[in-house]
């Protein structure tokens, strides 16, 4: 089917501007590079571009994704981290932007801890910016994935029951898949302990159901995304300790079977096995953890062709 | 500053408006001689008087500002004293009190002869600089109140970052009271607010930025008041932003408590819902609030528990704020813009008359400072604004006369000007 409309934007800052149409073109386009992932050689859409991974918070999952998806593309690939980087020496995030664009490069992957940093570097520079994850703002590229994983598992989004447990408030991935289901038409509920699931995201996010009973929240959905619990954002008052997060809210097997018969077990990634779910589920026959990684590398090939494509018109 | 003009002043047909003596005159003059209001002028004075045409204009008394930053000294690449002034003037203030932040800050009679020297060659208009409440602003230990007193503040207080233990509060405003000094609190528990950077709600919920609960404000303000009724002292809360806060006040003023209040023009008109963009000029402390706290506020302003609009002018250089929004420092530089936000929030939004709104700004600040300024009485400074509240405009950084880089209302359109400011009689914008 061709695609009705164009890809508008060079930059992907959040799943917030986006239209269902646009989010139908990134599924369409990662469709036609999924089967890609698993044969030998690449493509050669990117051929002579150039992207830079900027990451000035730690991650491996997202970078690697990243990194495999514009090579699959034929781009080269260039990684710039934290302890690698300028702004350990004072140098500001507008100034490296602006010398990556006067390198030459062709887009820039951020991951940064400041909420509104995609945005930001995108006003600054004319080249693609995809925001990697920014902050507790959002992380559009992981809500594409998880709602792409839902569309290939369940063939729609739209009517699904999800259910996200966990640290809501400072998580972007919650924030970006609180949206980009609701643009497709899911029931998103949201549960956690109440430190970190604040009654006033119903009115932050219209749509979204807060369920304080642990069971109910599991045993009305389709699909349960947890959290990683990170212990790098949250300040000591959130909760008392690990422990007791499992033992109120970690998914193990006992409440695993309130689950759906068909509900999907989800997680964005890295697990804290052990603390928001129980090893033999994670990798268990509801867990569709892995097909989310694999996925990862086909929209994020979609949403780089998308955004380059769109920065070179 | 030479705050005496010889030449007389003549103001010509001008709507006189003096909230102090409650004076509203459709159609009147103001005169001074030597910088000072006087009842007439003798025809040899009229004859070489500078006239000014005021017709179609409000002539009021110059503002006084009970919260501002001039940069000076130690902070010189955000403003000076001689910019700083300079933007006040045009904003219609003539009188500024300056906030004791500055490096070194103002704990020692020294650092507040520095800052009378730069104004005496440098200030357009007055500037009394406000002495620190603590030692090194650090909240520990009381500073030399009597000495600074001596050394002509007028108020005394920590700003930002406030005082948080209530046994030295309690001791501040009991000492300051010897001296007749107001002590002036930024209300903050800042166990609350760690890594804040906007208003705690819906808003900040959905940016993904930690937020200022407003019961932060709340708490530290409802201390402040029971330590007032305590020591039977005077206290005088900054920019009021939350609407319980206004309560608080209210609660206590009802039951004869010293308490005093003021807010920011920026405050009155806009809500965190203007920082959906992450515009890092309005990133503020304290932070906008919702429409029920601006609601709250203009109430609390109409009615006369708050009694002063303060800038809260805080310059902070372009580069400071141009970065991440969690990594920019906090303030917007208001002066120039602070009357026609006002007057917009206030006078346009239907919520209280222009001599109200100019007594916030003029009689309401100069009573809670103990000072002979915010009136067109006679024998009173010739301290006076021409406003032309009816004047469309569009503020620009570039004609700004301040240095700083992080303008708040940049591009907007606003209703209200100020067309010229006097200062002794002399006219300084």
């Amino acid at each position: 089917m061709a695609p009705t409309t164009r890809w508008k934007s060079k930059d992907l800052i959040g799943i917030d501007p986006l239209g269902e149409d646009d989010i139908g073109m990134v599924f369409r386009e990662a469709d036609r590079f999924l089967p890609a992932l698993s044969r030998a050689g690449g493509l050669s859409l990117l051929k002579g571009h150039t992207v830079v991974n900027l990451f000035l918070e730690p991650s491996t999952r997202t970078r690697t994704a990243f990194d495999i998806s514009a090579k699959r593309l034929g781009a080269e690939v260039v990684s710039i981290d934290t302890s690698a980087s300028s702004l350990v020496k004072g140098e500001t995030l507008r100034d490296t932007a602006l010398n990556i664009e006067a390198l030459k490069a062709d887009a820039i992957v951020l991951r940064h801890s400041s909420a509104g940093a995609a945005a930001y570097l995108a006003r600054q520079v004319g080249i693609s910016v995809i925001n990697a994850g920014d902050g507790a703002h959002e992380h559009p590229t992981q809500a594409l994935l998880d709602a792409y994983t839902l569309r290939r598992r369940f063939g729609k989004v739209a009517g699904l029951k999800v259910t996200i447990l966990g640290d809501i408030l400072f998580s972007r991935v919650a924030r970006s898949n609180i949206l980009c289901l609701g643009k497709l038409g899911a029931e998103v509920t949201v549960a956690g302990p109440a430190t970190l699931v604040p009654e006033r995201l119903a009115e932050a996010f219209p749509g979204v159901r807060i369920e304080r009973d642990l069971r109910k929240a599991l045993a009305r959905a389709d699909a349960v995304m947890l959290l990683r619990i990170q212990h790098e954002r949250q300040t000591t008052t959130h909760f008392p300790s690990l422990g007791e997060y499992t033992s109120q809210f970690g998914l193990n097997a006992a409440r695993a079977a309130w689950l759906k018969p068909g509900a999907v077990i989800m997680h964005p990634g890295p697990i804290n096995r052990g603390v928001e779910v129980e090893s033999d589920l994670a990798d268990g026959p509801r867990s569709v953890i892995l097909d989310q990684v694999s996925h990862g590398v086909a929209v994020r090939m979609a949403v780089l062709n998308l955004c380059m494509g769109a920065s070179r018109r | 500053m030479n705050a005496r003009d010889p030449t007389p002043l003549w103001i010509k047909g001008a709507r006189v408006i003096d909230p102090a003596s409650g004076r509203d005159e459709a159609k009147g003059d103001l005169f001074a001689v030597d910088g000072r209001l006087v009842a007439r002028l003798t025809p040899a004075q009229l004859a070489k008087a500078r006239k000014v045409d005021a017709r179609g204009l409000v002539a009021a008394p110059g503002f006084v500002d009970l919260n501002c930053r001039l940069g000076q000294p130690g902070r010189s690449a955000r403003e000076s004293i001689a910019t700083g002034t300079r933007a006040a003037a045009a904003g219609g203030f003539t009188t500024l009190l300056a906030m004791p932040d500055t490096l070194p800050c103002v704990d020692h009679p020294g650092t507040l002869q520095l800052i009378h020297d730069i104004c005496e060659t440098d200030a357009a208009v007055r500037v009394l600089p406000a002495g620190a409440l603590t030692k090194g602003l650090a909240g520990k230990a009381l500073a030399p109140i009597g000495s600074l007193a001596k050394a002509g503040v007028v108020a005394v207080t920590d700003t930002v970052g406030g005082v948080e233990n209530n046994e030295i509060m309690r001791r501040a405003l009991e000492y300051a009271a010897m001296f007749g000094l107001v002590v002036l609190d930024h209300c903050q528990d800042s166990s609350m607010t760690e890594g804040a950077q906007m208003h705690e709600g819906a808003v900040s919920l959905r940016l993904g930025l930690r937020g200022f609960p407003s019961a932060a404000e709340e708490v530290v303000a409802a201390s402040d008041c029971a330590l007032a009724e305590l020591t039977g002292a005077r206290i005088h809360l900054q920019h009021l932003s939350a609407a319980r806060t206004v309560d608080a006040v209210r609660r206590a003023r009802s039951r004869g408590a010293r308490v005093s209040a003021e807010v920011s023009p920026l405050h009155l008109l806009l809500t965190d819902r203007a920082l959906a963009g992450y515009d890092p000029n309005l990133k503020l402390n304290p932070p906008l609030r919702e429409e029920g706290d601006r609601q709250a506020l203009l109430a609390g302003l109409a009615e006369g528990v708050i009694e002063a609009i303060a800038s809260d002018h805080s310059p902070c250089t372009a580069t400071e704020k141009d970065r991440e929004f969690d990594l920019a420092p906090f303030g917007a530089a208001t002066l120039e813009v602070a009357f026609a936000a006002a007057h917009e929030a206030v006078v346009l939004g239907g919520v209280a008359d222009l001599p109200t709104l100019l007594a916030r700004l003029t009689s309401g600040p100069a009573r809670i400072l103990g000072i002979e300024a915010g009136t067109l009485a006679e024998g009173r400074p010739a301290d006076i604004a021409l406003l032309d509240p009816k004047a469309g405009w569009v503020f620009r950084a570039r004609d700004s006369a301040s240095l700083a880089g992080n303008h708040a209302l940049e591009g907007r359109r606003l209703r209200g000007r100020v067309k010229a400011t006097f200062v002794g009689g002399r006219k300084v914008t």
